[in-house]
């Protein structure tokens, strides 16, 4: 009789929490401004794209991986800033779908300008100068430490934004703004303050989701965000836009979803179950796992 | 203290507040009342800066607030208890009064929380659940120790009566008079004129977005036109 592989098993466990926490950092970007703008901010999976040539360039122009990571991080926070103030901002009064519109007007000029830049072909990521890779072996399994190092950095970060968003006074304007805008205001919170807040935490998420993505991956082009992004908000939508743990509930979900259909023989159908996947929990539970239903108590 | 001249208000093209000019001095409560759509609530949005009026002045404590955002209308001391309470059902009890001394120092917002308990010690018992799990009589209490953590000068109140059962009304109103006898300016917004009016010391009321009468509140509970409309006799 074929013997269940447990090793095996295990190995495409650790694939699954790779992918699903690089997942999950991204969709806390989406989940967070759309519970406080209610925007759909379909620029956000290219802002990894920023954070990959941001990197690209920093370690081609020698700066060491440290001061690397930085730029990347803090180039992706300084984008998607700017972002709201010149894009979104001016149309805070405005329809939103005019402002959904705006988000993808302002995804496309962003691949776009990379292209211009960058031009449209791939360019290899200097992956090894950023985290070598090394082979760990834990009894008769083999990991890499770049998985390994995923997965840890990725659940320090979504620690830290969870003590960012419930210990700080800013963190917790936030959450009391994303509940109810207008009574936030009326409480006295700068709004503006807040989303500036809120962007600059999504997208540095982004960018530590963007320097793990091409340690692993390590090829930038102008539209690898496309893809990234799309299952990003699809893992947002999943867990319930709006809601934090939602968010990394989600991308979990994605990431074990991809890794067990790629693992099971058919990584052809990976795009296929994710979407059908969507389909059916929202089927089941329309505001996503853990999404809440929105009552007013009068 | 509170000086209103000439605003109008529209939403989109619908006129909510027509030509409205109004007093608030200090040390007094003054009700706003009128029926549902009066243009009552319009009113306290302009005032908190939430809506935007296109003419007249509002000015408060000598600043002209018309144009000011929401946030820096709090740090001069108006603050606005909204209609229908608008806690935030899904932070604490402590959170929601945190949150309410946004504007104030880490120190003050401490002090804030303790005097809060003392006032409504229900609250300090439930500071650890989340909001959304208090009564309707707790969560009015919450929104005005909410309200209270930025220590307004002048306090607005839009229907607090509302939904509440009689007895806790009674004693929403009771605080409501406290916290004037304690200095605090009141403007209250009730659909239960008679309730507003025995507390208050002048009243405005309000038809279609105008002020109709004026009055000290003893001439307006005594008055035909409102006894008719609003006092139900």
């Amino acid at each position: 009789m074929h013997r269940f592989n447990w090793l095996l098993i295990f190995s495409q466990f650790i694939n699954g929490l790779q992918l699903g926490s690089i997942y999950a950092l991204i969709s806390l970007g989406y989940s967070m401004v759309y519970g406080i703008i209610m925007l759909l901010n379909f620029a956000h999976g290219d802002i990894i794209m920023v954070g990959g040539y941001i990197a690209l360039i920093s370690i081609l122009n020698r700066f060491g991986p440290f001061i690397s990571v930085f730029f990347a991080i803090s180039g992706c926070a300084v984008i998607s800033v700017l972002i709201e103030r010149l894009a979104y901002r001016p149309l805070r009064k405005a329809s939103k779908t005019s402002l959904l519109i705006t988000a993808i007007g302002v995804s496309i000029f962003l691949q776009n300008l990379a292209q211009l830049i960058f031009s449209a072909n791939g360019r290899p990521f200097p992956a090894s100068s950023i985290l070598k890779n090394n082979k760990m072996r834990f009894g008769k399994i083999n990991v890499n430490s770049v998985t390994i190092i995923t997965i840890l950095i990725s659940i320090i970060s979504m620690l830290l934004l969870v003590i960012l968003v419930h210990k700080t006074k800013l963190g917790k304007a936030m959450r009391a703004v994303s509940e109810d805008l207008e009574s936030g205001q009326l409480m006295g919170i700068n709004i503006d303050k807040v989303i500036s807040f809120t962007f600059i935490l999504g997208s540095s998420l982004a960018g530590i989701a963007s320097i793990m993505f091409c340690c692993q991956y390590p090829l930038v082009n102008p539209t690898m965000g496309y893809m990234i992004g799309m299952k990003a908000f699809i893992a947002a939508v999943l867990g319930g836009i709006g809601s934090i743990p939602g968010a990394v509930v989600g991308g979990f979900t994605i990431g074990f979803v991809e890794i067990f259909v790629s693992a099971i023989g058919f990584s052809a159908w990976i795009d296929v179950a994710v979407f059908a996947v969507l389909i059916i929990v929202l089927l089941i539970r329309p505001f996503g796992i853990l999404g809440r239903r929105l009552t007013e108590k009068v | 203290m509170l000086k209103v001249s000439n605003i109008n208000v529209y939403y989109d093209i619908i006129y909510a507040v027509k030509d409205v000019s109004f007093e608030v001095n200090a040390g007094e409560i003054v009700s706003l009342i009128g029926a549902n759509g009066a243009g009552k609530s319009t009113i306290l949005k302009t005032l908190s800066g939430l809506l935007k009026s296109e003419t007249g002045s509002i000015s408060f404590l000598d600043n002209e607030i018309k144009n000011m955002l929401p946030n820096e209308i709090v740090k001069l001391g108006i603050v606005h208890v909204p209609e229908g309470r608008r806690i935030f059902a899904n932070m604490t009890v402590k959170e929601n009064l945190e949150v309410g001394g946004y504007v104030r120092s880490k120190k003050e917002v401490e002090e804030g929380i303790e005097d809060i308990f003392f006032r409504f010690p229900r609250l300090k018992e439930r500071h650890r659940q989340l909001a959304g799990t208090l009564s309707g009589g707790e969560q009015q209490m919450l929104a005005i120790g909410r309200a209270l953590m930025s220590k307004p000068t002048l306090l607005m109140f839009d229907e607090p009566s509302m939904g509440l059962a009689p007895l806790l009304i009674a004693q929403v109103f009771e605080i409501i008079k406290e916290l004037n006898s304690l200095g605090t300016t009141i403007l209250l917004v009730e659909q239960n004129a008679q309730m507003a009016l025995s507390i208050s010391n002048r009243g405005y009321v309000l038809e279609n977005g105008k002020i109709v009468i004026s009055d000290d509140s003893k001439s307006l509970l005594q008055n035909d036109i409102v006894k008719c409309a609003y006092l139900g006799s």
